[in-house]
């Protein structure tokens, strides 16, 4: 490998970065007009240029799709440290939609706890670079830098409710742990590099491919292997490395649960999946078994601690886990089609998730926001469009036909059967029946039980149209799941298509 | 026509159903009444236009994909329209009808409170009836099929506060449900065999096929048989064929519009569209056609035997449709599909009619609607009463009115297919229409003829119906008149440009056998006319002259009498069989094998086992962050240890 410092830098090479480039400088600007406006001016305008700066990087990144720079610019960027194929684009089209949702969710409940600052937007900004730098990484390197920007935002952003005992709490925990598993990160990069002697993804597939040495070497491999799964199970909250997962979500403010629900989530699968399928592909029969395991617990765990939940936000969290064990079935498959699974379920599920949140926050009373499924029952009655919503998603959510998420569980379980692995799938069956309970449960007590809660509607917020246009979404995509399937068949090809993992087939 | 004009003419009443539906107060009765009406009659006009450009024009047949819903590996399914003669024909009929009963029943319903929903049904159940008709694939044919179902049940029940209607409604579902897995079966069937499940694709490969077994719960048979009998199952239960009947009589619960649009001219007519639809799959089915024609002849003698007896003016006509289909049906028995669809096209004219004015009579008569209270009022209903004479006349078959031309050229062509066959056929069919032209005399007559048997009240608000009600009449009588002279060039088969196939060797497969049809020997051919004059002469005498024939008769032939008085026990042989055995045993697989086996052992105690154990899972959720810290590195180690040792 050529040492950074030799090479003579070629501005043309930065081009398939240039959404990440643009946005970079965009969070700068951000802090910069917020710095330079005051009070609610300041967190107004900054959550208004958010969106727009992540908005206009979509635009730029359609267009370098269009104009097709990867190809233009073969040698990638900052040195194949970076790679914008298809299956990249389509993870930062979720990751800019779930971040714009996030955004466009937050402006109420913050104004309604008087922690509004423009702070947060610039942090959101950030956050998503930091995850659009991580599906696009092509090197040990880009992947942590990516990661951590990320994982730094996000730390902020669940302690941001300063005053408030349980979000700091949350914060103080998430850092603490986050740290930890950061730590095993790096430690399993570094080990691979000794091993290896490379740091970027085709490079290190290549030397794993063409086998190893001697004993010794295999067995730093499988370390390092292990930290690497641990670190990343950790980001998409695998069981037994979830438990953050519950305290967080329920003590963050919501609308930093919703972004941490979504956004984080699809990027670390999505990492996870890249590098499972490139520079480690050569273990593929030590890390199938692994988030075999995982995949079982997760989902387990996921579905039966969801039931006994009593905040909602807990068990959207449970639920949250419970869907990641499902969506490991589908990586587990390790076939294109387990892949395409898994890119189908992540879009399914950030519209449900960002469809159930945009209930929650358009239910409250005063400042108070909905907490407990209590607080929902009856809600069929008081307010019936976010019942009919909320129904609609949970139904969904259960994997009932013929609404979108049966489309997604039928994709990972019929890829983990064409791959062999029909055990695995009869248990995810199970398991999703076990989640069905409490999706369900959400519905009776909406229409069936008597309520004390007396959700105020008459002043019309982002999150009552969000929860309308997810449950349109969940609708219309039951119909178009084609087009769906279509686009992450050819993300999921383009994920395959690498020389490197030809050669060793 | 564009194919944005066909897809129109599909979704539009899908639009209009929704839009009436869903508008509630904001578009009001009126609003929804105007939309529905203005969706299919633009409907009917695209289909006029669809008619003169493939059936008039000879254009040829139009298929086109609306949009693919799944498609992977060798599944694919789309939705689109296919529309060739057969298609257009019926579109014909379908919207035509659907116009002038959404138009008539403006008027009927007029005292109805929830008029919008009524509307947004009828709708609903023309889309529903159009997306069958048009389905270029057998996925979308099951989808319509199972929506006019659906439809049907809802309109039936349209007075749900009826307890009577309400079971009516169940009844028409479940009966048709059960054959319905006839069509489910034949869907997978097919797709197992052909591995498609496009007309497109599946009718070139018959030929291929027609050779193979097919195994099927360990006995092998002939697949194309098993395919075609199938068939033949879903096909009997829409169209209310002998076994499948009981529903329709039953289904007259309804608001008279929903009966004459559903249960006369379209919806029970599908299961003969299947059988024509699939024609070359039949053609190579020879044992299962023969199976149509008796299923056929059987339905039309013994629902027009029922017909003789009933009281409900309804209901006769509802037995009459019955057995009108059983002519279609063997018709399609003896390969004469185009002779069905003829007859279909006539029928659904002209029984729309019947039943629109026995409507206008049942509106007349203050909702009365046992013959035998009414009679005498022919002066008070102008309109009505040559109308309905009009319908009657077309009924049974008298020249020059539309059913003489469809009904005798299927007995005819029963006639000139020879054998045995054939002439056990005639026989029935002729037997069927003696019967027709007795019960349809015995309707005017009793309805509009002798002395007033209603009350004085009753008699005293007697009135013609408004013009919103009679015009539509006058519509379908025009149809009811002229359909027979204009459309007895479809009797032959080339007419069809292969939307239909006979196999060679088939009667009307060639022009020979066509020409065979038309000259059978004289007294085979005249024959039923004067056979329906002789029994509408007797109708008249036992019904006008001497009214006390028809009592001591009955007497005098008691058993015979109840026998056909109570539907042949058709009912009540289900209700012993199927009703009671399916509830003793629903009963006791309830108390003994779910409650204490299944559940206490499946569900509850599963259930305590899940809670139980997510109790026990949840203390480990401690909220302390170095308990978390660690799991997560017995987690690492666990991992580590499994795979370095």
């Amino acid at each position: 490998m050529t040492p950074f410092n030799m090479m003579p830098f070629d501005w043309f090479a930065v081009a398939p970065a240039l959404p990440e480039v643009f946005l970079a400088c965009a969070a700068m600007g951000l802090l910069i007009v917020g710095v330079f406006s005051r009070g609610e001016v300041a967190s107004r305008s900054v959550g208004g240029l958010a969106l727009v700066s992540l908005v206009v990087t979509y635009v730029i990144m359609h267009a370098a799709k269009v104009a097709d720079f990867q190809q233009a610019f073969p040698k990638g960027a900052v040195g194949f440290m970076f790679v914008a194929d298809e299956f990249a684009f389509y993870a930062k089209g979720l990751i800019l939609a779930a971040g714009v949702f996030s955004i466009l969710l937050t402006p109420d409940f913050m104004n309604r706890n008087s922690i509004n600052k423009f702070e947060y937007y610039v942090l959101i900004t950030l956050a998503t670079l930091g995850m659009m730098i991580m599906v696009s990484a092509n090197d040990l390197l880009a992947m942590y830098v990516g990661m951590e920007l990320m994982s730094f935002c996000l730390y902020i952003l669940a302690a941001f409710w300063r005053d408030n005992l349980k979000s700091s709490e949350a914060g103080l925990k998430y850092f603490v742990l986050g740290s930890l598993a950061s730590g095993l990160m790096l430690y399993g990069m570094s080990l691979l590099y000794g091993m290896t002697g490379d740091t970027s993804f085709d490079g290190i597939g290549i030397l794993l491919g063409n086998g190893l040495p001697n004993i010794e070497h295999s067995v730093a491999i499988t370390v390092a292997l292990v930290l690497m799964i641990v670190a990343m199970a950790f980001k998409v909250s695998a069981v037994p490395f979830h438990m953050w997962t519950p305290d967080v979500y329920e003590g963050a403010p919501t609308p930093v649960t919703v972004f941490m629900a979504t956004a984080p989530k699809a990027a670390a699968m999505l990492l996870m999946m890249r590098v499972l399928y490139q520079p480690l592909l050569a273990l593929e029969d030590q890390w199938m078994q692994m988030l075999t395991v995982l995949s079982l617990l997760t989902m387990g765990i996921g579905s039966l601690l969801a039931i006994v939940q009593t905040n909602i936000k807990r068990l959207l969290a449970y639920s949250s886990i419970g869907n990641v064990g499902f969506m490991l079935v589908g990586v587990v498959a390790g076939t294109e089609d387990g892949v395409q699974g898994v890119l189908v379920y992540l879009a399914i599920y950030l519209t449900m998730t960002i469809g159930l949140f945009a209930v929650l926050l358009s239910l409250r009373r005063k400042n108070v926001f909905v907490e407990t499924i209590d607080d929902l029952a009856g809600l069929a009655r008081t307010a019936p469009g976010a019942a009919f919503a909320m129904m609609l998603i949970t139904f969904s959510l259960a994997g009932v036909p013929p609404l979108v998420g049966f489309f997604g569980k039928f994709y990972v379980f019929s890829a983990a059967i064409a791959a062999g692995q029909t055990w695995l799938a009869i248990s995810g069956v199970l398991f999703s029946v076990i989640a069905a309970y409490y999706c369900l449960r959400i519905v009776k007590v909406m229409y069936f039980d008597e309520g004390k809660f007396r959700p105020e509607l008459n002043q019309p917020s982002n999150a009552q149209w969000i929860a309308v246009l997810a449950a349109a979404g969940v609708l219309v995509m039951s119909v178009f799941i084609d087009v769906l399937d279509h686009t992450a068949g050819r993300a999921a090809s383009s994920l395959f298509r690498l020389e490197h993992t030809v050669a060793r087939h | 026509m564009t194919t944005d004009m066909y897809f129109a003419l599909v979704l539009l009443p899908l639009a209009a159903s929704v839009v009436a539906g869903l508008g509630g107060k904001r578009i009001g009765d009126a609003g929804a009444m105007a939309i529905t009406i203005g969706g299919v009659v633009t409907s009917l006009l695209l289909s006029i236009w669809a008619f003169i450009d493939i059936a008039v024009l000879n254009g040829s047949s139009v298929e086109a994909e609306l949009y693919t819903w799944i498609s992977t590996g060798t599944l694919n399914l789309s939705f689109g329209v296919l529309i060739d003669k057969l298609t257009a024909v019926m579109l014909i009929v379908v919207t035509g009808v659907s116009a002038m009963v959404h138009i008539y029943s403006v008027g009927y319903m007029s005292h109805d409170p929830s008029r919008a929903r009524f509307f947004s049904y009828l709708s609903l159940f023309t889309f529903m009836m159009l997306a069958l008709i048009t389905a270029p694939n057998m996925v979308q044919m099951f989808l319509g099929w199972e929506g006019v179902g659906l439809a049907s049940y809802l309109l039936i029940g349209f007075w749900f506060k009826k307890e009577s209607a309400n079971l009516a409604s169940m009844k028409a579902f479940i009966v048709t449900r059960v054959a319905d897995v006839g069509l489910i079966l034949a869907v997978l069937t097919t797709f197992a065999v052909f591995g498609t499940l496009s007309f497109s694709g599946i009718f070139p490969s018959l030929d291929t096929v027609a050779a193979k077994d097919y195994v099927f719960f360990g006995h092998s048979f002939p697949v194309l048989e098993l395919i075609a009998l199938f068939l033949l199952i879903g096909a009997m239960g829409k169209s209310a064929q002998f076994g499948f009947h009981t529903w329709l009589p039953d289904a007259m619960e309804g608001p008279t519009p929903v009966s004459a649009l559903i249960h006369a001219a379209t919806m029970v007519t599908a299961g003969v569209f299947l059988l024509a639809r699939m024609s070359p799959l039949f053609e190579h089915a020879e044992a299962v056609l023969t199976l149509v024609a008796i299923v056929g002849a059987i339905t039309a003698m013994f629902a027009a035997s029922i017909g003789l007896v009933q009281r409900d003016i309804k209901r006769v006509i509802a037995y009459s449709t019955c057995s009108q289909l059983g002519y279609m049906f063997f018709a399609c028995g003896i390969s004469a599909y185009s002779a069905a669809i003829f007859h279909l096209m006539t029928h659904a004219f002209f029984k729309a009619l019947l039943f629109l004015a026995a409507g206008s009579v049942i509106h007349a008569m203050s909702d009365e609607q046992d013959m035998f209270k009414m009679g005498g009022i022919r002066k008070y209903l102008p309109y009505t009463y040559p109308l309905m004479w009009i319908g009657s006349l077309a009924l049974m078959g008298i020249p020059p009115f539309a059913g003489f031309f469809s009904k005798d050229f299927i007995l005819e062509a029963a006639y000139a297919t020879g054998g045995d066959m054939g002439l056990m056929l005639y026989i029935f069919g002729t037997a069927a229409a003696l019967m027709t032209a007795f019960y349809s005399c015995r309707v005017m007559f009793l309805t509009f003829h002798g002395k007033p048997r209603a009350s004085k009240e009753v008699m005293h608000h007697v009135h013609e119906s408004p013009w919103v009600m009679v015009g539509p009449m006058m519509f379908l009588c025009v149809g009811a008149v002229l359909a027979g002279w204009l459309g007895h060039g479809m009797t032959d088969t080339h007419w069809w440009n292969g939307a239909i196939y006979i196999a060679e060797g088939h009667l009307l497969g060639s022009h020979e056998g066509l020409e065979e049809v038309h000259h059978i020997p004289l007294l085979a051919k005249f024959a039923p006319l004067v056979l329906v004059l002789f029994s509408s002469w007797v109708a008249y005498w036992v019904y006008i002259k001497r009214s006390d024939i028809p009592a001591r008769f009955a007497k005098a032939v008691d058993p015979l009498y109840s026998w056909v008085m109570n539907k042949w026990y058709v009912d009540e042989l289900y209700d012993l069989l199927f009703v009671r055995t399916a509830r003793a045993l629903g009963l006791m697989l309830w108390r003994r094998g779910d409650e204490n086996t299944i559940n206490r052992f499946g569900p509850d105690g599963m259930a305590y086992v899940t809670t139980r154990g997510s109790e026990a899972l949840r203390r480990l959720q401690t909220g302390y962050i170095y308990h978390y810290a660690f799991i997560l590195i017995v987690g690492v180690m666990a991992l580590i240890t499994w795979f370095i040792l």
